[in-house]
């Protein structure tokens, strides 16, 4: 395979990386140029997504650099949903970071930086370019959880993000390291066909600390303790951000890694994964109970929700795996009208309100602001006629059809406890008396943006489901 | 014109959710016209539909198809057991309406809206033809109905609110599963394909119970009954008149519809299981409703012991038993909705719903005292009544299957005769003790355009209940012919050659005599 094959191929990450070298220049010069930055870098992600369907549409499925980097159907859907996310998380910030004081021009630059590394993420076919892709990603989150510098919480988050970050990484690269050592190659393929047999426990020993490390990027339980502080800390729209985007990523990274590197050791793995579920499913939904800030509740929605999701790689059939992607598209929808939501949440002097107290009788006095969080609420909870419902039962179904009746059955049930706080959100917003601490807010974006993902959550989601459903099952058949 | 031109049940649900979203846009007064209209064009177009409705036609009517959203397909059509039941919701629509006109002066719009939502819900459930449409009608009436105890509900209104939705939901998701199962293992979610579809006899055990733990908190059946009076003491009156009229329903319409004839075996299986549910119920939430104090809670024990009767005629196997048992749900729906009402029209004035702070109150208040003896005794079951009819067939029914079980859940019509009556004579005789409760002013005209219409459809059920059997026959003859081959053997048979009873035997007539028995029976 010739260089320009291969460069045709990662077109995506080319777009991305050469418009952020360029408007990193521009932001060197013009410090106050934050908006145009922004606007640039959201036609960028644009531009890379339209050629991710372009892809998708002719059904592209090819490897490059001699066979570190692939470009297939699974990986085009999961750019497309990637660099969705972050336009938005882009579309929504200007305004919240400028009341902070922390709209820079390397805000978007940032956020472009990650896309590529989400991209690298996604196509990685080899444990290297995993690892470039990973780091990547992780480097500009990491700035990106520190960015609004004044503020201690925001440093906080960084740090931390940044100490456990490093440490994931490490069991990551040790994990790859045995697996290089008993296999004796990076590249999925090889490692698969290693695999394949009998496997000895340095390979075992691999498979496990590769997956923690994964686990502890989706924030997946027991890998979750980062999450609540981390989402509280950085700046609202970084968590939208952090909330949707880079889970994508991760998530498709996991489904490649256990899919095409340990498909012939499902056994191993699938147990693994189990628990992982279960116990993010019911850590996610009864650490959310007694939160008091809303920034920590959705961030243990975020573990709650990464659990239902592992049920369909659990059932590590092609139609988990489709599940998996339409649960996650319509979980970015979710998450990042949650999130829209809350930064609405503006008190009497402009600063961010994010208690759940401040919340109290929003009916009255926003209805439309609190008909949306509302809809996000029951719709995150699962409970029909919402969207959100569809993602969990597509989930479900695939470990029914996988035979994974006691998973299927125990994961049901803890999502009934996790509807506990999504109501309690509501009930804080409907039947509680008013406590007026929150003011109108001026941003249009917001409004706007957050009306259109509450009505893509709403039963009218029903309609996107044929095509949804052809596109999932595309991704998922590219690993197959 | 007949409505099967149209696609009328579409219409029928699409009427109430434009109103709903129309009543959020609008004032409060515009919003109160709104749902009346929206509830009386359902109830009109309702009406078209049992005209059209042809007792003798196809077994499914009004049938409709559309693939809209992949694999939930947009699936309608209606039996007459739907048809009844959609009956009874376009029925009740209104008159919760009408009486919430003036008690519910906060949020109007969004009051409106939720009870427009519940209709096309409500309607949504009986009409669905695909599993997953069912479920996610049945699922998603959680919402509105939550919002509607906890925002204009009582004072303990949070913690029902917070009870009723997650025990409905906690009941209804292994049925989610069960349904998913069926659905790969039958290649289909279409209900009328699956109602002929034979399941494995050791996968209906597991599939029936996981049915039967979503409909028995929806019935609500005795031990996880408790989230019903809860609800009902804090919802607002509309909202306990939509509980006991038509959500309650659910449970029964999911029994008759899913777990019998899906898993014929499965039923006769359990049948143990809810014959012993049902007859503790009868006798344990009649002797509760009779020590209350507050008129809502009696009235809600006494809806979950008439619910277990409908449970024990379902699970008779038998026409008559089936036959009873919709009636009683259907009179059920009508006479504790009324009584619902009943409790609203005194709470209106006094802001109590306490027992002994009322009293003499057929003194002051004729009219009000006259109705509310006409659905007292309907509650009682009195020859008449529709009451009388449901309860009838269906212990005649299960007189068929087990005669201890009947026996025992008689009692509970004595019992219940014990607590209605109780509570009649503590509100509508006796001494004026309270001055404020002595001048309370009669029904007022729209309060009496509420009760009226109840009481003319309770006595048209109990004088001339055909109107409601001819509809049903059908549809439950097949139900039975589905689960004829599990039916249980009874233990009412005549021994034979037994001289005691032979003197009442008919030998050669046995063709008569049942038909004699059909006759009185209907």
């Amino acid at each position: 395979m010739d260089l320009s094959t291969s460069l045709t191929l990662v077109r995506p990450e080319l777009i991305l990386s050469f418009s952020s070298l360029a408007l990193l220049l521009i932001a060197a010069w013009r410090q106050d140029a934050g908006r145009l930055v922004s606007i640039l870098s959201v036609a960028a992600l644009v531009g890379a997504g339209v050629t991710s369907a372009q892809f998708l549409a002719a059904g592209t499925d090819a490897t490059a650099f001699d066979g570190l980097y692939r470009a297939d159907a699974f990986s085009s859907f999961a750019k497309i949903l990637i660099y969705i996310a972050a336009a938005v998380a882009l579309v929504i910030a200007p305004k919240a970071l400028e009341k902070m004081g922390a709209m820079r021009a390397e805000y978007p630059v940032l956020v472009v930086l990650a896309a590529v590394g989400m991209g690298i993420m996604v196509s990685a076919s080899d444990l290297l370019t995993l690892y470039i892709g990973l780091e990547l990603n992780s480097l500009a989150a990491y700035v990106l959880a520190s960015f609004a510098r004044n503020d201690g919480r925001s440093a906080e988050a960084g740090l931390k993000y940044f100490v456990l970050g490093a440490l994931a990484s490490g069991i990551l690269l040790f994990g790859m390291s045995l697996l290089y050592g008993f296999t004796g190659s990076t590249s999925f393929e090889t490692i698969g066909q290693a695999m394949a047999g009998e496997i000895g426990t340095g390979l075992l020993f691999g498979l496990v600390f590769v997956l923690s490390g994964l686990a502890f990027k989706i924030s997946a339980a027991p890998f979750h303790m980062w999450t609540p502080d981390v989402y509280e800390g950085a700046p609202t729209p970084v968590t939208a951000f952090f909330a949707s985007a880079p889970k994508v990523a991760a998530t498709a990274l996991l489904i490649r890694v256990t899919i095409e590197a340990f498909g012939s050791q499902a056994q191993a793995w699938q147990q693994i994964v189990m628990v992982v579920a279960l116990m993010s499913i019911v850590i996610g939904a009864v650490g959310a109970i007694g939160q008091q800030n809303l920034k920590r509740l959705l961030a243990y929605s975020s573990i709650n929700n990464i659990g239902f999701l592992l049920i369909g790689l659990a059932a590590g059939t092609e139609q988990g795996i489709s599940a998996m992607l339409v649960y996650l598209a319509i979980y970015v929808a979710m998450t990042l009208g949650g999130f829209i939501c809350l930064m609405q949440l503006k008190g009497r002097d402009g600063e961010m309100k994010e208690g759940m107290a401040d919340i109290a009788g929003l009916s009255k006095t926003k209805p439309l602001l609190a008909a949306a969080f509302a809809v996000f609420m029951f719709s995150l909870a699962g409970i029909p006629p919402l969207f959100g419902f569809w993602g969990k039962l597509v989930v479900f179904n695939a470990a029914i059809e996988a035979g994974m009746f006691p998973l299927a059955v125990i994961g049901i049930a803890a999502s009934v406890i996790g509807a506990f706080y999504y109501l309690k959100v509501v009930k804080t917003m409907y039947f509680d008396e008013p406590a007026d601490a929150v003011d109108t807010s001026d941003d249009k974006v917001l409004s706007w943006s957050g009306g259109a993902l509450a009505l893509a959550v709403s039963p009218l989601g029903y309609f996107a489901i044929p095509a949804l459903t052809a596109v999932t099952a595309q991704a998922a058949g590219a690993l197959f | 014109m007949n409505a099967a031109e149209l696609p009328i049940l579409s219409i029928m649900l699409a009427v109430p959710m434009l109103g709903a979203i129309a009543c959020l846009f609008v004032r409060d007064e515009l919003a109160r016209v709104v749902a009346l209209g929206a509830t009386l064009l359902n109830l009109v177009l309702g009406i078209w539909l049992w005209a059209s409705y042809d007792p003798a036609g196809a077994q499914w009517q009004f049938v409709e198809s559309a693939q809209l959203f992949g694999p939930i397909g947009w699936k309608l059509g209606i039996d007459g057991i739907s048809l009844l039941l959609i009956m009874l919701s376009v029925f009740l629509m209104p008159i919760c309406i009408g009486a919430s006109w003036r008690s519910i002066t906060e949020r109007v719009g969004l009051y409106m809206a939720s009870f427009l939502l519940m209709e096309t819900l409500m309607i949504g459930v009986f009409a669905a033809q695909d599993l997953l449409l069912f479920y996610i009608m049945f699922e998603a009436g959680l919402i509105p109905m939550y919002l509607i105890i906890g925002i204009w509900g009582g004072k303990d209104r949070i913690y029902a609110s917070y009870k009723f939705f997650l025990y409905t939901l906690l009941g209804s998701v292994f049925m989610l599963l069960a349904m998913l199962w069926m659905i790969q293992q039958a290649g289909t979610a279409d209900i009328p394909t699956l109602l002929n579809h034979d399941f494995p006899a050791e996968a209906q055990t597991i599939l029936w119970l996981a049915f039967f733990a979503s409909f028995a908190v929806k019935m609500p059946m005795w031990p996880v009954h408790t989230w019903l009076p809860d609800a009902h003491v804090q919802a607002p009156t509309a909202g306990s008149v939509i509980l006991a009229g038509v959500l309650l329903k659910m449970g029964g319409y999911g029994f008759l519809r899913f777990s019998l004839p899906m898993f014929p075996e499965a039923s006769a299986q359990f049948i143990w299981l809810i014959f012993g549910l049902s007859m503790v119920a009868v006798v344990y939430t009649s002797l509760v409703a009779l020590v209350q104090d507050d008129m809502k809670k009696l009235i809600a024990y006494s809806s979950v012991a008439h619910m277990a009767i409908v449970t024990v005629g379902l699970f008779t196997f038998n026409q008559q038993g089936i036959e009873g048992a919709i009636i009683v749900m259907l009179s059920h729906g009508l006479v504790s909705g009324a009584l619902f009402l009943c409790v609203g029209v005194i709470y209106d004035r006094l802001h109590t719903r306490e027992i002994s702070r009322y009293g003499g109150l057929s003194i002051n208040m004729p009219k009000y005292a006259l109705f509310f003896m006409l659905f007292t005794m309907a509650s009682v079951g009195l020859p008449g009544t529709s009451g009388f009819v449901g309860e009838f067939l269906s212990l005649a029914g299960a007189y068929k299957v087990s005669t201890w079980a009947t026996l025992i859940a008689t009692t509970g019509i004595i019992l219940g005769a014990g607590y209605m009556l109780y509570l009649y004579r503590r509100i509508a005789f006796g001494e004026q003790v309270n001055a404020d409760a002595a001048a309370m002013p009669d029904l007022d005209k729209r309060e009496l355009w509420l009760l009226a219409p109840i009481a003319a459809a309770v006595l048209w059920m109990g004088v001339y209940p055909e109107s409601f059997l001819a509809p049903i026959r059908r549809d439950v003859a097949t139900i039975v012919d589905r689960i004829e081959r599990a039916a249980p053997a009874g233990d009412s048979k005549l021994k034979e050659n037994d001289k005691t009873t032979a003197k009442y035997r008919v030998h050669a007539h046995g063709g008569e005599h049942q038909k004699k028995a059909e006759g009185a029976a209907h």
